[in-house]
């Protein structure tokens, strides 16, 4: 992909230019342990953590800005997330 | 050809009329304020047909210059010292965002401690900006410079704003005869703007947009490939300049009595003047003594320099400006493309915050170069030291 000249941007022009890539750690969703509570959703700053049509959530690695926040936040009797530090 | 004797500022704001800019952002600072007191009488006098922004600040001025450019109109702006420094941000963006905003900066000292009157620190703190630098050694180049700096920043294939820099009061407040061009030509020369790019609400683009570390670094290298090509095509633009308007700029160095010179002054600006008449004195009393003036800062003409420089034995560069804990930023470029050819490179900081420059100064840098006594403040008061 050539470069726009002076950082021009078109409309959708994040579905080329993910965000993720500059993570250090990343969170890892235990599907098991989730129980659905929302609350990653809720508080990723990112907007990643979206519900899927059967009530379980996934995270949209392309845009996690590995926060952690989400680990951080997923209740105690879950602890659904967990961070994995990124192999590049 | 038709010469009038006007004070700078306004020739300056004439200037910028025949550029037909058709947005103008801008905040009274001396010694700017001429500049645009009179674009602002232009506009309202209805001789030219633009909007005149009466801003809050610099940085609104220079922000208001990006929206208006991203736009698709033609900008003007002028600043100085502090006012400049207020913009610094936006002086970056507007850079990486490749918009051809071209800025008249009437140079002055940078605070504290205050001082309003003239030294060109203000424009060498944003020589890493990615602006364009032309410096001019009088009003007439100082006229003809924003004409061809339009012309440089609009191409295509450079899309960069400029600085015209001009010495404050100097040149600024000083009155000279100056030849103004025709209307006709300055359209012939510079045609409409045709933006490379712009906000259009029925082809939507974000400008100025964020790059990931993929991405940062080969923005900032097609950044810098665009202001070293920059060079080229002031040469080029300037040499059709001298075509249509009978004074050339295809130089970004031009030398004076250099040919045979020992000694090679170097300079920018409007101390060159004063330079060229010392030098006829020297020259009267058998000193081989040139000059180098810079009307390039930024992109720097390296190999220009190299070669005009190559057959002295002593470089002695004049600044008006300290990269303080180093030397005259022009020294230390000056350094860097004679690295290597092992003439000595002195440097002589002086002239800061208005202390004239006159052509005993210039004839004691000199004798002092000759003696291989330099990297100094030339001409300090050791008395309130
Ligand atoms: S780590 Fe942060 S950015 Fe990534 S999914 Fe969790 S909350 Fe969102
Ligand atoms: S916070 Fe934890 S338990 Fe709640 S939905 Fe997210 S992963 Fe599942």
């Amino acid at each position: 992909m050539a470069l726009g000249i002076g950082c021009t941007a078109r409309p959708g022009n994040s579905r080329n230019n993910k965000t993720g890539s500059w993570r250090v750690f990343y969170p890892i969703m235990d599907t098991e342990k989730c129980t659905k509570c929302g609350t990653c959703q809720l508080i990723c700053p990112e907007g990643c953590i979206n519900q899927n049509p059967d009530k379980t959530y996934s995270i949209d690695l392309d845009y996690c800005k590995g926060c952690g926040m989400c680990a951080e936040e997923c209740p105690d009797k879950a602890k659904a997330i967990s961070m994995v530090k990124e192999e590049k | 050809m038709t010469m009038e004797i006007m004070e700078g500022s306004i020739a300056i704001a004439e200037t910028v009329r025949l550029c037909r800019p058709q947005v103008i952002p801008a905040y009274p600072i001396t010694p700017q304020t001429h500049i645009v007191e009179g674009l602002a009488s232009i506009i309202a006098d209805g001789r030219l047909d633009a909007e005149y922004i009466c801003v809050e600040s610099e940085f609104s001025a220079l922000s208001a210059c990006i929206g208006a450019s991203t736009a698709g109109s033609r900008v003007y702006s002028a600043t100085t010292s502090q006012g400049l420094a207020l913009m610094t941000e936006v002086v970056f963006n507007a850079a990486g965002m490749r918009l051809p905003i071209v800025m008249g900066i009437a140079n002055r000292a940078i605070s504290a401690p205050l001082s309003i009157w003239n030294d060109q620190q203000d424009s060498i703190m944003m020589r890493d900006s990615g602006w364009i630098q032309l410096y001019a050694e009088d009003n007439q180049e100082a006229i003809d410079m924003h004409i061809l700096a339009y012309k440089v920043c609009e191409d295509h294939n450079i899309l960069l704003p400029a600085f015209v820099c001009f010495d404050g009061f100097i040149l600024s407040h000083v009155y000279e005869p100056v030849d103004l061009p025709s209307q006709e030509l300055v359209d012939e020369f510079l045609g409409p703007f045709n933006p490379y790019q712009k906000l259009d609400p029925k082809d939507p683009i974000s400008f100025g947009m964020y790059a990931t570390p993929e991405y940062y670094m080969e923005f900032r290298y097609e950044h810098d490939q665009a202001v070293h090509r920059a060079a080229e095509a002031i040469k080029k633009y300037g040499k059709e300049f001298g075509e249509m308007f009978g004074r050339d700029y295809s130089e970004l160095v031009v030398g004076y009595k250099l040919e045979d010179a020992d000694i090679a002054l170097v300079a920018m600006g409007s101390i060159c003047g004063t330079v060229k008449d010392a030098i006829d004195e020297m020259r009267a009393d058998g000193k081989k003594v040139g000059l180098l003036n810079l009307r390039c800062f930024r992109p720097f003409p390296s190999t220009d320099v190299a070669k005009a420089l190559a057959h002295v034995n002593t470089i002695a560069v004049l600044d008006k400006n300290v990269s303080l804990g180093a030397k005259g930023a022009v020294a230390i470029e000056i350094k860097e493309a004679c690295y290597g050819s092992n003439i000595p490179v002195y440097d002589y900081i002086l002239g800061l915050g208005g202390r004239d420059v006159r052509k005993k100064d210039i004839k004691k840098i000199v004798e002092l170069a000759e003696k291989g006594e330099g990297d100094m403040f030339y001409g300090l008061r050791e008395e309130v030291l």
